[in-house]
């Protein structure tokens, strides 16, 4: 059974802290539509459109009957492990640094076989399993053979911790306390056990309702942070850049309006200046001392989390200049997930639909809780997804965004 | 399925070794010239003589065969590359038998030779296929060990094979290994020693994996006229097989592609496996010499381990197997692994043993099993052979 994980001790400051390297991270074309899947959560292998035969390795024809409509649907990854080995050696730096290292052979009732990575409670063969996709390290899929029911500290696993950004014992910043949605947030990752969580406020000589409450929580602790101004960024970064294992970049301006009816651009420059070049100045200054730590023990540096907003896949033109930022946002983001790569960070961006706030007063529900999208971005770093969209009304873009972007953009449009 | 025709009229000679070494500096393609030269030589032949050409190595990228003819400086009528791992030599083999029947080529010299850099294996495991990168190598970069590992523990546990049973097929290997030239494995090995070494993939120990290493080997196939017009001694081809991708269907690879095809071998040769002097079985791993023994019919399906606990495996015992010491005990140079149970064989059928001679041998079996491009071998084949004057 998985022992709980403990609270690292503090480091030694004289021991060298180890790089990160890398699991193998190269894979055909065809092979990433399972990473596409698991970057969102989802274990998916390709199906015939033709036959129905379910397949892995991806292959780029069916094995059955050769057709090539192959669509990547989801699995329930029930299956039975027919054969397991502990690996001792290894050719592959990563993984010599973190043997033993367990894997299983698993049927899957669906048909192929799958070479799997093994939870540790799942037991000897035959037995049976549930296997998931992650992304690893490298932000490539892999898959995972997991006990067929949940079991106490499944999370703790070292080998499954290796796929996760679990805050459990690791050092949060949330970029901005002052909000609905911040504070959550905040309250969020101390209950999933982080051990420190700091919280930027912009303005502190400002008494804002419920910043007093959260510095009541012994984990928590507020630090002054405003994401316009490039100094007190740096400060920040300076004072507690080092410590950072989690940060969750949630700070934005929201004003409603599109071109039309709000004549000029300083709001619009507002946007832009929090939404995507404050993002950049906090990429600049917390990004290369988190890349350093990308393997700095059990609570090493993981993961990087952007709030952004559905409106970044297509304009919503009630919303229009907030939308353009966020897309802006959403651009930086991927650039900034390729840079933390090499590292082993992993970039998660959230796109909630309209959240429950004074920005979106005028929009008809459904729209998302704090809370709701607090927990879902803890959610995303248990499972070490990359995009997260939140909500019904965010799950509604997002299909309808991916049938047909342009039908979408025309619906927006209205009329 | 029509008769195949059988391979009357052709000789196989001439089996030359490149002696092995841990780790080398040289290039496969270094291997592969001195294999030839070395060909060249114990034949008399001139290399203008030699018209056809069949050569694998892992190693020779960027290269193919065909760059390779000009590297060597010859001009063949006919020239193949076998990209099939362990299972090369027979594929050779057949295809070069072929050709001399149909007169496309006279004499072809067929060539395995890889070297082994310190770096190289990592290397190549890592590129090895488009579902190895997919599929495998993420996942702990364990290599064949790994997948071998897999296969090693279903055996296990559906046949009550035990690590003990591995063990006597090692300890075998070895004691022949220890009377070979050519065996980079020179201490003797206990089964105490095989059980202890340390675990490598479990059930996978030390003494269960092959060694990479550098080396290349060859031989001749040409008509039994011309064989006996050089005054070549010379083994007679009496039947192949070959098989890719068998038994998609199973879950895990439990049997190969001997299980499908062994009776068309022994039709074809006329002789069956309780005529074979000594077995030469392809054995990266113990568990697939296992398997092989119970596909190739040396006994009923499901009473292997009454076979592996019954015979010695030695030179001098019973069922002589891998009489040179096999690649657990020589170790594997890359695709000449497939080519080292065929060159023992054609030695040992033309009483020419390098080491223990196995006294009289008339017929031996050849196997070969290569590619575990995802969860499996994917290539199997057998050939039977029989000494010349038989």
């Amino acid at each position: 059974m998985t022992q709980p994980i403990r609270r690292p001790k503090r480091k030694n400051p004289v021991l060298p802290m180890r790089l990160p390297v890398l699991p193998p991270g190269t894979r055909s074309r065809v092979g990433l539509g399972l990473t596409a899947a698991a970057a969102e959560g989802r274990f998916a292998l390709q199906v015939c459109g033709a036959c129905a035969a379910v397949q892995y390795p991806p292959r780029e024809a069916c094995h059955q009957c050769l057709g090539d409509e192959l669509t990547w649907r989801e699995q329930d990854g029930a299956g039975e492990l027919i054969s397991q080995t502990q690996l001792h050696t290894s050719h592959d730096t990563f993984f010599r640094q973190r043997m033993p290292w367990r894997l299983g052979m698993v049927k899957l009732d669906a048909g192929p076989t799958l070479v799997v990575h093994l939870h540790g409670d799942v037991g000897s063969a035959p037995a049976r399993v549930k296997v998931g996709a992650r992304l690893d390290k490298a932000g490539m899929a892999v898959l995972v053979g997991f006990p067929d029911r949940d079991v106490p500290h499944m999370a703790d696993d070292t080998q499954l911790r290796e796929f996760t950004c679990d805050p459990k014992y690791r050092k949060a910043l949330v970029t901005d306390g002052k909000t609905a949605v911040g504070q959550a947030q905040v309250r969020a990752l101390v209950d999933a056990g982080a051990d420190l969580v700091w919280v930027g406020h912009a303005e502190p000589w400002k008494k804002l309702p419920g910043l007093a409450e959260l510095r009541e929580l012994p984990q928590v602790s507020l630090v002054p942070l405003d994401v316009t101004d490039g100094r007190s960024v740096k400060e920040l970064a300076g004072e507690i850049g080092a410590k950072v294992d989690i940060l969750v970049n949630n700070v934005e301006v929201h004003r409603a309006h599109g071109i039309a009816s709000r004549y000029g651009t300083d709001i619009a420059r507002a946007e832009m200046e929090v939404n995507y070049l404050g993002l950049l100045r906090l990429a600049q200054e917390f990004g290369p001392v988190m890349r350093g730590r990308g393997a700095d023990g059990q609570s090493s540096a993981v993961a990087w989390v952007n709030l952004l907003s559905i409106f970044a896949l297509t304009n919503f033109p009630t919303h229009g200049t907030y939308s353009a930022s966020k897309a802006a946002a959403l651009s930086l983001a991927q650039c900034l997930r390729a840079e933390m790569r090499p590292a082993g960070l992993r970039v998660i961006n959230v796109f909630p639909g309209p959240i429950e706030d004074e920005w979106n007063q005028l929009l008809p529900p459904p729209k998302l809780a704090p809370a709701a999208l607090a927990r879902a971005v803890i959610g995303a770093l248990r499972d070490g997804v990359e995009d997260v969209y939140p909500g019904d009304v965010a799950q509604e873009w997002l299909a309808r965004f991916r049938e047909s972007p342009k039908v979408l953009e025309r619906e927006l449009a209205g009329g | 399925m029509s008769a195949r025709q059988g391979y009357a009229g052709v000789a196989v000679a001439v089996p030359v070794t490149v002696p092995y070494v841990r780790y080398s500096t040289r290039s496969a393609h270094w291997f592969i010239a001195r294999a030839l030269a070395a060909l060249l030589q114990e034949s008399g032949l001139r290399k203008e003589e030699v018209d056809g050409m069949c050569v694998s190595g892992f190693l020779l990228f960027p290269d193919t065969a065909v760059g390779l003819m000009q590297h060597l400086g010859v001009t063949p009528r006919w020239l193949d590359h076998i990209p099939m791992g362990g299972a090369c030599g027979v594929v050779a083999l057949r295809r070069a038998a072929r050709a001399v029947q149909a007169g496309d080529a006279e004499i072809v010299a067929c060539v395995a030779g890889d070297t082994n850099h310190v770096d190289s294996f990592r290397h190549t495991i890592a590129s090895f296929s488009q579902f190895a990168r997919d599929a495998v190598y993420p996942y702990g970069s364990g290599g064949p060990n790994a997948s071998f590992a897999f296969l090693t523990d279903y055996f296990m546990r559906t046949t009550g094979a035990t690590r003990e049973d591995f063990g006597k097929l090692c300890v075998a290997q070895r004691a022949n290994a220890l009377r070979f030239p050519y065996a980079l494995f020179k201490k003797p090995l206990t089964l105490a020693e095989y059980l202890a070494a340390r675990p490598i993939a479990e059930p996978l120990h030390l003494f269960d994996c092959v060694m990479p290493c550098a080396g290349a080997e060859a031989f001749l196939v040409m008509s039994e006229s011309r064989a006996r017009a050089l005054a070549l001694p010379f083994a007679r081809l009496l039947g192949t097989i070959e098989r890719h991708n068998a038994f998609p269907e199973d879950a895990i690879q439990m049997r190969g592609g001997w299980a499908l095809d062994r009776d068309a071998l022994y039709e074809q040769a006329g002789v069956g496996p309780g005529d074979m002097d000594l077995v030469e079985l392809y054995d990266d791993y113990p568990v697939i010499t296992a398997m092989q023994l119970e596909d190739l019919g040396f006994c009923p399906r499901g009473a292997v381990l009454e076979l592996l606990r019954s015979n010695t495996f030695t030179v001098d015992g019973t069922l002589p197997l891998n009489t040179s010491g096999g690649q657990l005990s020589v170790g594997q140079a890359g695709a000449a692994g497939g080519y080292l149970g065929m060159v023992e064989c054609l030695r040992q059928l033309t009483d020419r043993a390098l080491g223990a001679q196995v006294p009289g041998a008339r017929h031996g079996l050849v196997s070969g099993f290569g590619m575990i491009n995802y969860d499996r071998g994917l290539c199997s084949g057998a050939a039977v052979l029989a000494a010349g004057a038989a």
